[in-house]
Parts: structure tokens; sequence; C-alpha cells
């Protein structure tokens, strides 16, 4: 049988509490018990990148932490980019700008996975920005739109 | 391209770039899709599903997984016996003639499983964690059969057959003729033949498959939500199996569904069982796909194999067309891409003579279905390699030998001469292919380009320029339906039937709804994808709902305007010819003060006045009209690209240098969400041409059932694609538009194809199967050193 | 799909790990970074009746110098850290080359060395680069502990030298001799993929300009990494030419021995061995002759 355990994580910034099977993975504490469902699960083995967020800063696979993993870590995921849908971040602004999104179901990991890049490299370029990008997998846009738009971003800093 | 909030300069919102309305919850991680869901009560559904392609199905021994903790049921076919009818044929053959031969399918197999990843039995728990430990401990006796995992395989004498009381495995033979072929195959100056293998494989949208059920027990009804692109085509599936009037199978798309891309285009097992499961268990049920269900379960194109023939005359203009082909179907499919091939392969050429043949061939490996291209980048594929091969024979440029086959801007509407997948002849409505192609060229710089390509080829470098150009039948029937209303607040109400996965419906109505009404589009909502809210519908697939949906808008809107305005003339005691709409109100034009609130308008119009007792006379009730556009037939887009790439002779790596894409779909709606469409099927064409490809053993084994060994491009993989728009607008509907949805995926595997052999044509290599990764490019250059 | 239900434990000291895996190792497994254990519970691919957690063992994600100029690598160093570790930058340029082709940056931020070298897939990157640098990886049990050169760790194809209840603690690296230079070359379907076949080369130059050592390991191309001693031994003594380079190529793609799967055939990664092992060298040249004693 499983086992459990109790947790202590922060999550955008507010404290939470858990009782999780050992097995559960950080996605799936975040969307499940914590009602965060705008992280998605796309694979389940760390290749389509949907279900990224930041851990302590960096940019890691949910479906391949298991939430004990995350106890005591600072865990951020879409929700506390912006307050609500009307004061977008200037990333999400320049996004809807050059349509850099159709379905959605693969933003929000990519929009950490941007976030922390922004924050170490606030100007890259085209191939460092295809560099992060290169490690999600996107169905619906052909990146071109999300290029452009953390390129306009970057020119507007 | 930058979205732009403002109107068009004709003061319209049809044309403009504008931002979708979509996007701020998608980006603030507040979109809604099936698994995302609230829903207290749910328990969780996992499939057993068979490991083996073909086997007869005996004893299931379901007693060690309901033992477990958690488990609430576990099913096989014997316990739903009640829903246990055969399943109708998906699609008849729309070709006079012919049929498509039909194997019984039942929701769960009774006697003997088809394809590995077929379910078998079902289990509900109080986690999918818990659901799939019970899975594991579910026994099956399988007695393998022998199966069969490819066209060739199915067609062999003597072969395996997935249908006993079929006979065989041909689902449908299909022949089409126009001219007299034979003949001119016998007597032109010049013929050419080469066997085209195409295999493309999974939809893989990021979000796959999911369903939740929930059962009324009061009610006796259904509400499903499904992310499916077809809720309409769910419904009736469902009314059917259950014996239920339709009115109590509500099926909903969520507001958000993660991709469609085809294979949520079609019904499955799994939508029947979990609704099952929900009645029985008088609980919510929910079964989320997870990738690897999406990769043995969910449908797929899968194999071509062409045996293709032209003839031409010294000029390079054709004579015939001979193109002989298999399809891959499955254990079960619709027959959309095979005749879809067969109508795209002459494409945008004069053929005076045309003989197509296809064997579409029942398989044990997962049901075909269509995935973005429908069998048009096969046929396209088809007969551009065939354009490039003609022009090698004769020594003539292979954008110039195109050029002479074109079939010119004043031949329209053309008969090409063929039955079309939706019963009518195959007629392309407008284009201006040589403009198109033209163009295209000169946006590539294709001379400059040439001249290029010589000076590396004198540096020992491998340079390849690829030109494809096809079209495209899009903007399908039989219909698509709006039902606009003008609600409580004001708010113009825009409900259709087809949902999106993507597509922007929400702000693409909205803006052919305000254009309509005369409304701003601020003041428009979009309802998609409820058989509640609206009756009738058919989906979102084959690019066919901006040509069916928005005429249906176009023509509601208008009659609603009349209604409102016909109350706004009640209100203001002036002639309806003498108002206008503006700022969210009813006004007679000139005289600033004499307006009313379009809330108002509807006040009266929706609920009559004195305490909704009376109607002013005259005045017909309720502010609402429906419109059911049906197009006479399909519409076709055209597209030109053009690929400029580097080849590693040593390494067999592909690089793309430059990628130019020319598209017409007709009039352009909102341009930024086309131009979006485009990108995404060029990705995707660009998948099929270098990366992914579904691979099966001879036992039906997918051998490539997870990304680690199904590569897709990420951004990295993906060149920058130049754009521009040619504009034939469609004579088959007011708005004249056509489709975009899956165009940019058609030609990206010919132009591909042809860049990589004209790169290594000094060393001899034909190029006539995909994808195109390193290693079987290295194998190609390699033998054709072999050969020399 | 979801991991099956297995015992999970998180030990906070290294001794408390080893007795850990003394006792449940046999039915265990480890879990450093997770991107290659993950996705085969998640797919239920592996059964293990117990996950033994080490990320808490602080201690064996050092980046340390070593007194002789090398380097100690804990095995639980993240890539992402090895990645911008400036002291791997200079002592190491082989291991900073062959990590810019492991996965992604979102991977490299969880995956560690030592998980890398104890899954052992042969078509990974830093196993051939440790056989490629001669290290010497200490594995530690309750109560003992041996070292073992990089070259006799890969067994077999996905296996070990590592028993059960042993844990690998660290890498050890020689000190990075004058006038070396590094190269890496692999061809992948996509950038960050495990590789259709990939060289790891080193090139040390003498006073004079001749080639005093080369190693070479091939990835991709075999069960294990494929140490290409034919091609090694045709450089040293000689000069650095394409024609030298070209030999050591034909001799690298005769001596390896892959295999035929669904990504390529076993003629392609013969002959691909051979093309990366020029390739490889040429850039270690490169990099040679930036080096000063």
């Amino acid at each position: 049988m499983s086992d459990t355990r109790a947790i202590a994580l922060t999550v955008n910034g507010q404290p939470r509490q858990a009782t999780v099977e050992t097995r559960l993975t950080l996605v799936d504490l975040l969307r499940e018990e914590l009602r965060l469902t705008g992280t998605h699960v796309g694979c389940e083995h760390g290749v389509c990148g949907a279900c990224t967020v930041l851990v302590d800063g960096e940019a890691v696979r949910g479906c391949l932490l298991l939430a004990v993993q995350a106890d005591g870590r600072r865990v951020e995921t879409v929700e506390s980019l912006a307050p609500d849908p009307t004061h977008l971040n200037p990333l999400q602004a320049e996004l809807v700008r050059h349509h850099g999104v159709q379905c959605g179901f693969c933003i929000g990991g990519i929009l950490m996975s941007l976030t922390a890049m922004l924050r170490d490299t606030p100007r890259p370029s085209e191939a460092e920005i295809r560099e992060t990008l290169a490690g999600h997998l996107c169905r619906c846009t052909g990146y071109q739109g999300m290029v452009d738009a953390v390129l306009a971003l970057a020119a507007a800093r | 391209m930058i979205a732009s909030a403002s109107r068009t300069p004709e003061g319209g919102y049809i044309g403009a770039p504008i931002p979708r309305r979509e996007d701020a919850r998608l980006l603030t991680g507040r979109g809604t899709f099936v698994d995302d869901l609230s829903m207290p009560g749910v328990a969780h559904a996992a499939m057993v599903r068979s490991p083996h392609a073909h086997a007869r199905v005996g004893r299931i021994d379901t007693a060690a997984a309901l033992a477990l903790p958690g488990v609430l049921a576990v099913v096989t076919a014997a316990d739903i016996a009640d829903i246990d009818k055969p399943w109708p044929a998906r699609m008849p053959s729309p070709v006079p003639g012919t049929r498509l031969r039909h194997g019984a399918r039942h929701t769960l197999p009774r006697d003997k499983v088809r394809h590995a990843g077929e379910v078998v039995a079902a289990v509900v728990a109080e986690s999918r964690a818990l659901a799939e430990d019970a899975c594991d401990l579910v026994r099956v006796e399988y007695e393998p059969l022998p199966a069969v995992a490819s066209a060739a395989a199915a067609l062999a004498p003597g072969a395996p057959r997935v249908y006993e009381e079929l006979g065989d495995n041909v689902a449908v033979h299909i022949v089409q003729r126009v001219g007299n072929p034979e003949r001119a195959l016998a007597t032109a100056p010049h013929t050419l033949r080469e066997t085209v293998r195409v295999m493309r494989g999974g939809g893989h949208s990021m979000e796959g498959r999911g369903v939740v059920a929930r059962y009324d027990e009061t009610l006796g009804s259904f509400t499903v939500w499904d992310a499916t692109q077809q809720p309409h085509a769910v419904r009736t599936m469902l009314a059917y199996l259950f014996d239920l009037p339709e009115h109590q199978v509500r099926v909903i798309a969520p507001p958000d569904v993660g991709g469609g891309l085809g294979p949520k285009a079609s019904v499955y097992p799994e939508e029947p069982l979990v609704c099952w499961l929900a009645r029985h268990l008088r609980r919510p049920v929910k079964w989320i796909e997870d990738r690897h269900e999406h990769f043995v379960s969910a449908a797929q194109e899968r194999e071509q194999v062409h045996e293709v023939e032209i003839a031409f005359d010294g000029e390079g203009r054709l004579l015939a067309l001979r193109d002989v082909f298999t399809h891959d179907v499955g254990m079960y499919g619709a027959l959309v891409a095979p005749v879809i091939t067969a109508c795209t392969v002459p494409g945008p050429y004069r053929i005076p003579n045309i003989y197509s043949e296809v064997r579409a061939v029942y398989t044990n490996l997962q049901p075909s279905g269509a995935v973005r291209g429908a069998g048009r980048p096969q046929g396209v594929l088809v007969m551009e390699r065939m354009m490039d091969r003609m022009a090698e024979a004769l020594g003539l440029d292979p954008a110039e030998v195109r050029a002479r086959n074109l079939i010119p801007a004043d031949a329209f509407p053309y008969e090409v001469g063929m039955w079309f997948r939706d019963g009518a002849r195959l007629t392309y409505d407008s284009g201006n292919y040589p403009e198109l192609l033209r163009r295209a060229l000169e946006r590539a710089d294709y001379a400059q380009a040439r001249r290029e390509q010589a000076a590396l080829r004198a540096q020992g470098r491998h340079r390849g320029i690829g030109v494809a150009i096809c079209v495209e039948g899009v903007g399908l029937g039989p219909f698509e339906g709006a039902i606009l209303r003008l609600d409580g607040r004001g708010r113009v109400v825009v409900t259709s039937g087809a949902p999106p996965q993507g597509q922007g419906y929400q702000t693409a109505f909205a803006q052919i709804a305000a254009d309509a009404v005369g409304v701003r589009f601020e003041d428009v909502d979009v309802v998609t994808g409820d058989t509640g809210a609206i009756p009738y519908g058919i989906g979102s697939f084959a690019s066919r709902v901006t040509a069916n949906a928005g005429p249906a808008i176009l023509q509601a809107g208008g009659a609603l305007r009349d209604r409102i305005l016909a109350v706004g003339a009640h209100l203001l005691e002036a002639a309806p010819a003498d108002l206008e709409i503006v700022d969210g109100a009813v006004g007679v034009r000139g005289l600033p003060d004499r307006r009313v609130p379009l809330a108002q308008v509807a006040r009266l119009g929706n609920g009559g006045t004195a305490f909704g007792m009376v109607m002013p006379g005259g005045l017909s009730v309720g502010l609402e009209a429906s419109a059911y556009f049906t197009p006479s037939q399909a519409g076709y887009s055209a597209s030109a690209h053009v690929c400029i790439l580097d080849v590693d002779a040593e390494t067999g790596e592909v690089t793309i240098v430059r990628y130019v894409v020319g598209h017409d779909c007709g009039n352009v709606i909102n341009p930024l969400l086309v131009e979006g469409q485009i990108l995404g099927g060029v990705a995707h064409g660009l998948s099929n041409a270098l990366y992914e490809e579904a691979i099966f053993d001879e036992q039906g084994q997918s051998l490539a059932s997870s990304f680690l060994d199904y590569p897709l491009p990420s951004a990295r993989e993906m060149p920058r694609v130049e754009m521009f728009h040619l504009t034939t607008p469609s004579p088959l509907n007011p708005l004249g538009v056509k489709g975009a949805g899956e165009a940019g995926t058609l030609p990206v595997t010919a132009a591909v194809a042809g860049a990589v052999e004209d790169a290594l044509r000094p060393l001899g290599v034909r190029v006539n199967r995909m994808p195109l990764n390193p290693g079987r490019v290295g194998d190609l250059i390699h033998a054709a050193a072999g050969s020399r | 799909m979801k991991p099956p239900p297995f015992r999970y434990a998180d030990p906070a000291t290294l001794e408390e790990a080893l007795d850990l895996l003394a006792r449940d190792g046999a039915d265990g497994k480890v879990l450093a970074g997770g991107q290659s254990l993950m996705p085969l519970l998640n797919f239920r691919l592996a059964r293990p009746a117990h996950v033994i957690d080490v990320n808490r063992l602080a201690t064996l994600a050092a980046i340390a110098p070593a007194a002789d100029g090398g380097l100690r690598l804990g095995a639980l160093a993240r890539q992402r850290a090895l990645e911008r570790s400036a002291l791997v930058r200079d002592r190491c340029p082989l291991l900073a080359q062959a990590l810019a082709f492991v996965g992604h940056p979102q991977i490299r931020a969880r995956g560690t060395l030592g998980g890398s070298l104890a899954h052992a897939d042969p078509a990974a990157e830093l196993p051939a680069a440790m056989v490629a640098l001669e290290a010497r990886l200490t594995l530690r049990r309750a109560g003992g502990e041996r070292t073992v050169a990089a070259e006799d760790f890969f067994v077999g194809l996905l296996t070990t030298a590592l028993a059960h209840d042993e844990l690998l603690t660290e890498i050890a690296l020689p000190p990075w001799p004058a006038r070396t230079g590094a190269g890496v070359r692999e061809v992948a379907k996509r950038h960050g993929d495990f590789a259709l076949g990939g060289v790891a080369a080193t090139l040390t130059l003498d006073a004079q300009g001749r080639v005093a050592r080369a190693r070479l390991v091939g990835f991709g191309v075999g069960p294990v990494p494929m140490r290409l001693a034919d091609a090694e031994r045709s450089l040293v003594g000689g000069a650095p030419t394409p024609t030298t380079f070209a030999e050591a190529g034909r001799l690298a793609s005769a001596a390896v021995d892959p295999a035929d799967d669904i990504h390529a055939s076993a003629a392609y990664r013969a002959r691909l061995a051979g093309v990366l092992t020029t390739r490889a060298l040429t850039d270690a040249l490169a990099s040679a002759s930036g080096r000063a004693a």
C-alpha cells in the first residue's frame, strides 16, 4: 500500500499544507488538492513541459517531482503571474499582442519557463528564447508568436 | 503579425486583427479544460486495455480488482449488455456505386479484441491511481491470434481477417476515372512511375481526450462534458446506445479544449462507458486520457502506399495521372482520409485523364480517422514528387513545370471530374494558382536562391530548393447553425454548435456577429459546443467552421438586427429605416437625444410591457434569430510553399535555411488567427516531414509510444516562417471565406521532400518516403553511392 | 499514468541511506533527480517496493576542487549547477561541452550527474564523458566503499557495477592536462534528445604539436560507452591533421557494433561514429590550441 505524509510548502506566496500519498506527483498535488488547475498534465514523462512550475525559482517538471519532495519548498505556478485576467503582466500582454496562444494547454508551463529565464536574462536573443522553449511542446502555434512576444518584451526593456 | 484592437479602415470588425478574448483567462491559468471542471463526488475511471493486437477474449476475472479498497466498479462487456448495440457505420462511401463494408463493433468487445490498446474492461475508483492499481489486478484470458499490421499484410492471400463476417479485409474499394486514362498512358510521349510511401501519425494535441459524465436519476438524463470536436455526434451516439431521446443527453465541450487536430472528432468506447458507469454508480465519473493511451488508442493516420504514374508531353504538360493506393483504416474507421487523398492528388493542375483507385484496408491497429490535413498531405506529396521528377526528366525548372500545368485564373468554377468526400462533384470554387506560385517564388527570391545553390554546390555543399503548390478542400457541409439573441443585459449572445479547440471562435464569431447586428464587438458573447443550447450541429474539423458557422451567424445577425430595430422603432416612435445602433443603444439617426439602451429594447422584445402581459400590437416576441447555413459544396483554399534547406551529407541532418508560405483562404475574418493556424499547420507538416513517425511491428505493437521515441519539433527545431496572403473570395457563401485550419500542413512534406532530393541530386538520391530523419537520409545517401 | 504504490523514505544522512539500501535495495530504487526514474514509475515500467529519495543528502551535491588540480563532484550535483560552475568550465571543458547536449534546461534543473551515470542509458552523454575523462567513481555501502574506474562502471545495457546495496557518492576527475582540448559531437533527432550516435573526445598535444594522447568514446553505438581504442592509438605520436583524423574516423567506424532500431540503422550508426570522431577531433584540436601549458 502507498504510504502517506504530511507536507508543508509555500505555493504562490501562501503557506499550504496537505497530507498526501507519497506517490502523488507535485503537479497532481497542485491540481487536485490545491485546485490550481492552470498547470496541466500532458505526458507524464517530462517531455511536453505543460506541467512546468518553478520550485525555489527554477523551472522544473511537476510530473517528475513527488509532492513530498516539495516539502519546505517555494513553488510558483502560472496563477502567480497576474492578480486577475484584467491585469496581465508584460509577458502575458505581449503574448496576446503576438497571438502566442491558441488552445492554451501548454502556455502555463511555458510562462513559467520564460519567467525564470527572464529573471536571469532580461534581454534574451532569439536563440536563447528558442533554447528555453525547446523544453516545451506546442501542437497549435508553431511557436513563432511566442518567440516574437518575448523579443518584443526584451526590446521594450 | 501584431494584434490591433481597432476596426478595419472601412469601420467593420471582419478583417481586423483583433486580439483574442480567450487569451486572458488562458494566460492566467483560469482556463477550464475537462480535467479542470469542479465536480464534487467525482469518481475516476481507468481502462484495462488489450496488450494484444488480435486475440480472442475469454474469461475476465475482476474479483481481485473489486476487492481493492477504494474501487467502486469493474465492468466488462457482460455488465453493459443493456447498451450493447452494434455501432452504426461511421460514414458511408461518398462515391456512388461504392459501399463501406462495415464490421460489427460494440462498445466493449464481446468475442475478440482487434487492436493493442482496445478497451476490454473499465475500472472506477476514488482516485485515478487506485483505479490503475485495480486495472493491474484484472485478469483477462486472451488467446492471441495472428495479426495484420499493415495494409499489405491485410491484403495478402490467406491473411487473418479483422472481421470474419466480411470475408476479407477490404473496407472499401473505390475507382474513379476521368477521360480515358488507359489510352492516354499508352500513347503518351513520356511516362514516369514511382512508389510513394507515407506514414503519418497521431494528432497529439497537448490535451488528450477526456470525458466527465453525470447522470440525474430523477430526470433520467445525462450531462456529459467531453473534450470533443463534435458534441452533437457524440450526443446522437449516446442517445442511440442508451435508447434515450436526444434532449435527455446533453453533451458539452468544456469552455477550453486543448487542441483537437482530428482524433477528437471520432466517437470512442470510453464515452458511453463513462456514462454507463455514472448511471450505475449514481456519481459523476471522469476519465482523462493519458499520453500513453493517446498513443495506443486515439485515432491516427497511418500508412498509404501509392503506385503513381504520370504521362506528359515534351513541354512538361500533364496528359494523364494514374494513382493506385492502399490506406490502412485500422480496426474501425471513417473513409474520410482515403477519399480525400484520392481527390487531392490532382491538385491545382489541369489533368485531362485521371485514374484513381484506392483500397482502404482493415488492420489490427487502432482506428484511423483524420489528423490535421486528413489525407491531403499524402495526396500533395504524391503529385508534387511526380512534378519534380517530370521536371528532372525534361531538364526543366520544377517551378516552371508546375506553372505550365496550373489551372488558369479564369477557369473557375473548375470541375476536376471526380466525386469528393461530401458526395458532391469535385469542383474548385475560386483561386488564382499562377499568381500564388509566382508570388511565392518572388518572395523566396527563387532566382537568387538557385544561383546561391550553384555556388554552394561548387563548394561541395548540399543546398536544396523545394516548391509545392496545392489545393485544399475546405468548408465542408452539410451545415452549421447559429442562434443569435439579445439578452436582458442588452448583449448579443451567439450560440453555435461547433466547439473550438484553440481556433479563437469567441473572437472570430463575435467579429462576424458584431458586424451583422451592428453592435460593438465588446457587447457580444459567444457560446459554443453545447447540444443543450443549440439542437443541431456537425463539429469542428475539416477546416469547415468559418465557412459554415460564419454565414449562419451573418444571416441570423441580420435577422436579429431587423427585430431589434422593429422594437426600437416602437420605443422611439420612428421608422426602422431612420434608426441606427451605436454605443449599445438604438437611436434615431441625427437626433442624439432619441436613444434607448439595448437592455431596454430587450426588456420589451423578450418580455413585453405592463407586467409582461401585453405585447404592443404588431411586434413579434423574442429578440432571437437562428440560421443554418448549408454550402452547396466544399470550397477550395490553396497554398504554395518554398523550402530552402541544407543537407549534411555525412550525418544526414537537414537544416532549413528559409521557409516561405503563400496562402489563399478567401476572405479573412481575423488575419491574426489565420496566420496562427497556418503557422501551426506548418509546424505539424514539418513534424511529418522530418520528425514523427508512427511505427508498429508485424504483431501490431506500437514501437514508438512515448515522446521519447516519437519526436515532435520544439521552437528550437522550427524555422522562422515567412508568410503572405492572396485572396480569391469564395462564391459559396456571403462572407467569401474558405478555410484555414489545416492548410499549413498540406504541402510541407512535399516541399521538404523536393528540397532534400534537390539537394542530393548530385549524389543520385531518390526521396519517396518520410520522415526524413538523419538515419533515413544517411541511408539514402549511402545506398545511392553504392548503386552508382 | 500514475505510479504504483511504494514505500517512500528520504533519509537525512548518508549512513541512514546506506542502511536503507542494505535492507531494501534489492527491491528498491534510488530517487535522485527523478528525470529517468519518474517516467518509469509514471508508466509503471518500474514497480519498486521501496523508493529511497537521496535528495536530502546535501553533502553529496558538492562541486569541489581536488587537491591534485582535478575535480571532486558529488553524485547529487545537479546538471544545471555543473553547467553554471566556473570550476567545471575551467577544469573540465569536456564535461562543460557534454552538458549542453543533455536534455533541456528544465530537465537539467533536477537531473544529477550520479543519476545519469547510474541509469546508464547507452545514448547518454555523461557516461561517455566520464569514460573519456577516466573518472573514478566512489561506490559506498553500509560498512564499506570501493572505487571503480568509469570504464568498468558501465557493464551492460542500462546496467552498472552498482550492487543493490550500493550508492554512487562521488566522481573524481583527474586534472586537465596542459595543451588539451575537448570536443563533443552528436546527432539526435531533436536537440536534447538521446543521441543516434555521439563521440566525446579529448586531444593532448606535446610541445612539438604532435598528439601525445587521445581519448575517444562513442555513445549510442553500443550497449555501453565505447572506448575507440584503435582510433586513439592511430593518432598518438602523429600530427593532428585532417588525414589522421579521417583515418581515426575510419577506425572508429569499423570498431563499433551498434544495433538497428526504429530510430536508425546499425550501418548508419557505424558510419556516424566515424564522421563524429573526425569532427570531435577537429573541435578538440581547435580548443587544445587555445590552451597554453
